[in-house]
């Protein structure tokens, strides 16, 4: 077994994959520092904006901001319009913008049409209201399926379509990004927008699943 | 470029491996710093994310195959350097500065980096011309294969579809990473297009029933279809 099966399934090297995943990590884990050191000592960045940009992602943007904006569109018929319209001021209006953000379009699944997202050419993602995109999304599997086999890339995550559903997929080729509305789970009449947020998951909003349905009493 | 990047449609990668839902961002603590300085290098306004993704998409096809995603933007960002001058090869293999710096137009600093990121980088420009296309046309994605950088995905070339969205007039991808290292960027402000193909167009009859596929495309990637 070469390389292949493995790290290009996930785009990472995973623990099973001992020897190449080991060589990679060291030569990476040297490579970076190295480059990390010079290019501070040459002054073109400051170690501090780094840890704060990565600080940015792991704690505080992620789907937590898209699952606000999904809940609130499902109790809000005026800003469900507003997000139909104009989806980058709509999100905008609840704090989240800026970069790989910057123009939304939000596309709303219904009985007669399911919306997946993906991004063939590298790995555009629409980051302030779902955080960095998970390995998967990034990995060849899903950048090669996702346009050719649609339903089978559903059948990968247990979704299963009827036949009389369209399945649009968005291919993210420009600076456009793209935010899943879900359909909004029966069961959860009376719930709050908080209630609601948390039916909706990360996948929902790309696509690769649906909103979670609320725990039987 | 048809390069290994532009991988709709390819086969054998095998299913989706779906990790767990709580699945961390990083694997190791090198993807951490990976990810920062990538941006933070961006910042420096020394090249475009359009560059940035040439780099990446020019490495050669079985470096690029076999490389993990973050691995893959750290050799991307030591071309850039390198190309530009930035660093040498020498202190790539030190580890060190042993040259001079060139002057940058900016470095990010720690209390700049939360209103960079809420400003982002909008592509959106004022219109220039009219829109060749309105909602609702078919037209047909261009058959050209440029050996440069192109956002026009191999698998809708020569294929007719059907204006969904106008997007208005953006920055055009692939003139914006053409732009010559030191000058301004050629932000070509061009229109921009939701096109819907059918799956059965795209994939003849090894397309799945009832599917299609969006793709954005700018105007000059396509022309007028019956």
């Amino acid at each position: 077994m070469g390389p292949y099966t493995e790290s290009m399934s996930t785009g990472h090297t995973h623990p099973h994959d001992q020897a190449d995943s080991h060589s990679e990590l060291s030569e990476m884990d040297r490579r970076v520092r190295a480059l990390e050191t010079l290019l501070t000592e040459k002054g073109y960045v400051d170690p501090a904006a780094i840890e704060r940009l990565i600080e940015t992602y792991e704690s505080e943007v992620g789907p937590h901001n898209g699952a606000s904006v999904v809940a609130r569109a499902w109790l809000d018929a005026a800003f469900r319009q507003h997000l139909e319209k104009d989806a980058t001021a709509a999100i905008a209006a609840m704090g989240f913008g800026g970069r790989q953000g910057e123009h939304m379009v939000a596309v709303f699944n219904t009985t007669t049409e399911h919306h997946l997202v993906v991004c063939t050419l590298c790995s555009c993602y629409p980051w302030p209201v779902l955080g960095l995109p998970p390995v998967w999304y990034k990995s060849a599997p899903y950048r090669s399926r996702a346009v050719a086999a649609p339903r089978a890339v559903l059948a990968d995550f247990g979704v299963a379509l009827p036949a009389s559903t369209t399945v649009r997929v968005w291919d993210s080729t420009a600076e456009i990004r793209y935010l899943v509305v879900p359909q909004r789970p029966v069961g959860t009449d009376g719930f709050s927008q908080a209630q609601l947020a948390a039916l909706v998951t990360r996948d929902s909003m790309i696509g690769t699943g649906l909103a979670l349905s609320p725990a039987a009493p | 470029m048809n390069g290994p990047h532009d991988m709709g449609g390819q086969h054998g990668f095998g299913p989706v491996l779906n990790g767990a839902p709580n699945e961390p961002l990083f694997h190791a603590p090198w993807e951490r710093r990976a990810l920062g300085l990538t941006l933070a290098m961006g910042a420096t306004g020394q090249w475009n994310i359009d560059q940035s993704r040439s780099a990446r998409e020019s490495l050669p096809p079985a470096t690029y195959l076999a490389s993990s995603y973050y691995r893959i933007w750290i050799l991307g960002l030591e071309h850039l350097l390198r190309q530009r001058g930035l660093v040498s090869a020498a202190e790539l293999t030190a580890g060190h500065a042993i040259d001079p710096a060139l002057p940058v137009a900016r470095v990010l600093r720690a209390e700049t980096v939360a209103p960079a990121l809420a400003r982002g980088t909008p592509t959106a420009r004022a219109a220039v011309a009219p829109a060749r296309f309105g909602l609702g046309q078919r037209v047909r994605a261009l058959n050209r294969h440029p050996s440069a950088h192109t956002r026009l995905p191999r698998y809708v070339r020569g294929h007719a579809g059907v204006v969904t969205l106008v997007h208005g007039t953006h920055v055009f991808a692939d003139r914006h990473a053409a732009s010559d290292p030191g000058q301004p960027f050629d932000e070509a402000p061009t229109w921009l297009y939701s096109v819907v193909f059918a799956g059965e167009d795209l994939w003849g009859v090894d397309a799945e029933p009832n599917t299609c596929i969006s793709v954005d495309a700018w105007e000059p990637c396509l022309e007028a279809a019956t």
